[in-house]
């Protein structure tokens, strides 16, 4: 029986390495990937719950399902969005999408 | 230590070193094929949690779908032609934020202790899993198609661009 401290020490782990590349990547397609990193954490986090404190009612298994489905509905948007911005703009660095800076 | 735990650390290490490859790998290219071995891996993650049917969708749709997608999205902008870096001026910035992160969530792991906690992981059949989502779960399921199917739409209507363009 593995310890549940270590399903969410790899979690928290895998959360900060995420962060750090939604905040330190320029490239809009690199933050998604890092994007994609941190709901990997959560959906950890949530079955390791699920399956560790209530094992009877699975909430945190069908909220991974959901978590899962999500994530594909925004990475199908937000790649449109990049396609989009590179069309505009001709990058897809995210410092240069700067029209609506005030 | 059990063999369950090699197992363990084994599969945690790989997704890791994954991690690290996607957030500091200066090709685009290799940080993309670093994510499908970090999301395969936690795949191998939800299996010893004995969520099978999780690991199965992991592997369908972020090792199918959401990696091709975005191998797809690099082709089409071309990231790796351009000729600023790939990291920004902040970066200092977020290792520090990342860092303080990961120690508080990681403090307040070790020293937090888990109320009823069981001592043997249950096994969800798949059957219970879809009676689930059929009775209790049955609104948002209706509305997660919903929301997949808007954001198909959306999706094509963004990247298909103006009349005439």
């Amino acid at each position: 029986m593995i310890p549940i401290n270590d399903f969410l020490i790899l979690s928290s782990i895998l959360f900060a390495l995420g962060m750090y590349g939604v905040l330190a990547r320029r490239s809009a397609v690199l933050i998604l990937m890092s994007v994609e990193l941190m709901l990997q954490a959560v959906s950890i986090n949530f079955i390791t719950f699920a399956v560790y404190l209530s094992p009877e009612t699975f909430t945190g298994l069908i909220f991974a399902v959901f978590v899962i489905t999500i994530a594909a509905a925004e990475v199908g948007l937000a790649l449109a969005i990049v396609l989009r911005l590179y069309r505009n703009k001709a990058t897809s660095n995210v410092d240069e999408a700067d029209i609506m800076k005030w | 230590m059990t063999w369950e735990e090699v197992i363990f650390f084994v599969i945690a290490g790989v997704t890791v070193i994954g991690s690290f490859g996607v957030v500091f790998a200066r090709n685009v290219v290799h940080s993309a094929l670093f994510l499908i071995l970090s999301l395969l891996s936690v795949a191998g993650i939800f299996v010893l949690l004995a969520a099978d049917f999780l690991a199965i969708v992991q592997v369908l749709i972020y090792g199918g779908a959401v990696t091709i997608l975005i191998l797809f999205a690099m082709m089409l902008t071309r990231v790796r032609d351009l000729p600023s870096p790939s990291d920004g001026p902040q970066k200092p910035i977020a290792l520090i934020a990342a860092i303080a992160f990961a120690v508080t969530s990681i403090a307040a792991i070790a020293s937090t202790e888990f109320p009823n906690e069981s001592d043997k992981i249950n096994v969800v059949s798949f059957e219970d899993i879809g009676t689930a989502l059929f009775t209790t779960w049955a609104v948002p399921f209706e509305i997660a198609s919903l929301v997949l199917m808007v954001a198909l739409l959306g999706a094509i209507i963004l990247a298909r661009g103006e009349e005439g363009e």
